[in-house]
């Protein structure tokens, strides 16, 4: 009993230990950003690698996303026939969550996982030590860089993901079961607004981008230097990601929709 | 004056220590080497030396400045005349041979493209490496990595230059052509050199002063002569490399007579 009290004990310290780490290691990224405006090529190096090679993988998802959406949604407002509302579901189902949501997760696998291996081998094979000992401080010239990247490319990749998601629901709706598109677009147009929805997503999507490339970052810098502790810090990139962005979704809907 | 001092220096990892009253004095010109079984703390020295560990007790004084005193600006000025080569070389991944010795000069001067283009191509020349300049590291062999990070530790032309593990794992050639490197550049660019190695027999050959460490003290130091003549048994162990002696061949524990005739029956 006593030994599961102390291992418990033990395993709190250690969070708390490492969320302070976190946190310290966040606040000196953040003082690396502001002179990267005078060496911005630094920064578009990464938007290429983290944002440019994600367009693939957000694009076909997004579509297909939207092509489901449009199937399921068909379904259910037929009953009702209201199918010609089909536009609406859908741009507001991606716009307010679905795209940033189903994106950061993505994000969070494909260009969070490559950061953090991408951090963590840098680590591994001194190349961080080396820069340190070169008089060149990694947080300003590797992990600020990435930061901004990761914090610019993931609102822009949940826009791209919503708008070809729309695109994939309204080829399933007017292309495969028949929606009138004038109904499709105006509805969507008239009932889709600009600040409670479109903005409320802009602003889950830079949350996301923010907390996601923080967490892959930190995991990168803090894994134990061994091919194992990097595999072992990727894997807890894409769970540590996926439970905060599920999490603070919540939180963002409850203070964005709750009163309505 | 020593260029370096260590005094009184003390460093745990969790309770375990790594050094317990270690001093040493680095000489300007010299080519001093610190020597030692694996898992000494070797590494760890010159990573002290460096500030990127902090000692729990005693100073490090490089060039009449506390290392671990100094602020973060001041530190990184005084790492801009300090090279380090490391034992992977530690060379850039994403970046070419050219790039990886340019990127020094990049981060701390303005110097123009031309004038980066020829100080690269010099350093590169002296490595013997200015024709693999477009290579990317991982088309060179180990010995060439530390070659290129050598020309890379000299770019800004330090006042010392630290080698952790220069030797290993490399075959007759790269050892011979590295030995030649450190001795040479030492010489040619007024260095202080400071070599972490295991290796006796190189390192004897191009060593003015060797400080050998064990169990997180200072054993023996002196010239490679003097330590040759050491009448210490463990010295002599270390020098000759012989399999057995007061570092025994055998883990300590239970004698091979108890394993073997005891009545424990293991299940």
């Amino acid at each position: 009993m006593i030994d599961a009290i102390r291992s418990l004990g033990r395993w709190g310290l250690s969070v708390f230990e490492r969320l302070g780490r976190g946190h310290l290691f966040l606040f000196d990224t953040l003082k690396g950003v502001p002179e990267l405006f005078l060496r911005f090529s630094l920064v578009t190096q990464q938007l290429f690698s983290v944002g440019v090679l994600s367009v693939f993988l957000i694009l076909i998802s997004g579509l297909f996303v939207g092509m489901v959406l449009g199937l399921q949604g068909y379904n259910t407002l037929v009953d009702f026939g209201a199918e010609e509302s089909l536009g609406v579901m859908v741009s507001l189902s991606l716009v307010r969550e679905l795209g940033p949501v189903v994106c950061a997760l993505l994000f969070a696998g494909r260009a969070g996982s490559a950061l953090t291996a991408e951090i963590g081998l840098m680590k591994s094979t001194e190349q961080l030590s080396g820069m340190e000992m070169m008089a060149v401080d990694p947080m300003r010239r590797v992990i600020a860089p990435r930061f901004l990247a990761g914090f610019i490319s993931m609102p822009l990749l949940a826009a791209l993901f919503s708008a070809v998601g729309i695109f994939g629901g309204f080829l399933v709706g007017h292309g495969l079961l028949g929606v009138d598109d004038g109904a499709f677009w105006s509805q969507m147009q008239v009932k889709t607004d600009w600040y409670d929805d479109v903005l409320n997503g802009v602003i889950k999507s830079i949350v996301f981008g923010f907390v996601v490339t923080w967490i892959a970052l930190f995991e990168g810098y803090d894994a134990t230097p061994t091919s194992e502790g990097v595999g072992r810090a990727t894997t807890r990139t894409v769970v540590h990601s996926a439970f905060a962005i599920l999490g603070l979704d919540f939180m963002l809907t409850a203070l964005m929709f709750g009163e309505e | 004056m020593p260029l370096i001092k260590i005094r009184d220096l003390h460093f745990y990892r969790g309770n375990r220590a790594i050094f317990e009253g270690v001093n040493i004095d680095i000489y300007q010109g010299k080519i001093t080497a610190i020597m030692g079984p694996s898992g000494t703390g070797k590494t760890t020295l010159l990573r002290l030396i460096g500030g990127q560990l902090r000692p729990d007790r005693g100073t490090i004084e490089v060039d009449g400045q506390n290392v671990h005193k100094l602020s973060h600006s001041d530190l990184y000025a005084l790492r801009k005349r300090m090279g380090m080569l490391f034992q992977s070389g530690a060379l850039l991944t994403d970046l070419t041979v050219f790039d990886n010795v340019a990127f020094p000069l990049r981060e701390h001067t303005k110097l123009p493209e031309s004038m980066i283009h020829d100080l690269v191509l010099m350093k590169l020349q002296s490595v013997g490496l200015r024709n693999a300049r477009d290579l990317m590291p991982s088309e060179l062999s180990g010995g060439m990595a530390r070659r290129v990070a050598l020309a890379r530790a000299v770019t800004l032309d330090p006042m010392m230059i630290m080698y952790d593990e220069p030797f290993t794992g490399q075959d007759p050639i790269s050892m011979g052509t590295l030995v030649n490197l450190i001795h040479r550049m030492n010489d040619a660019m007024d260095l202080t050199s400071v070599i972490v190695s295991h290796d006796v027999a190189e390192t004897a050959e191009i060593a003015d002063y060797i400080y050998l460490l064990s169990a997180g003290k200072v054993i023996e130091k002196g010239s490679p002569v003097q330590l040759k003549r050491s009448s210490s048994q463990w010295v002599q162990q270390f020098m000759q490399g012989l399999p057995d002696g007061p570092v025994p061949f055998h883990y300590p524990g239970d004698t091979l007579e108890d394993d073997l005739f005891s009545q424990k029956v293991s299940t």
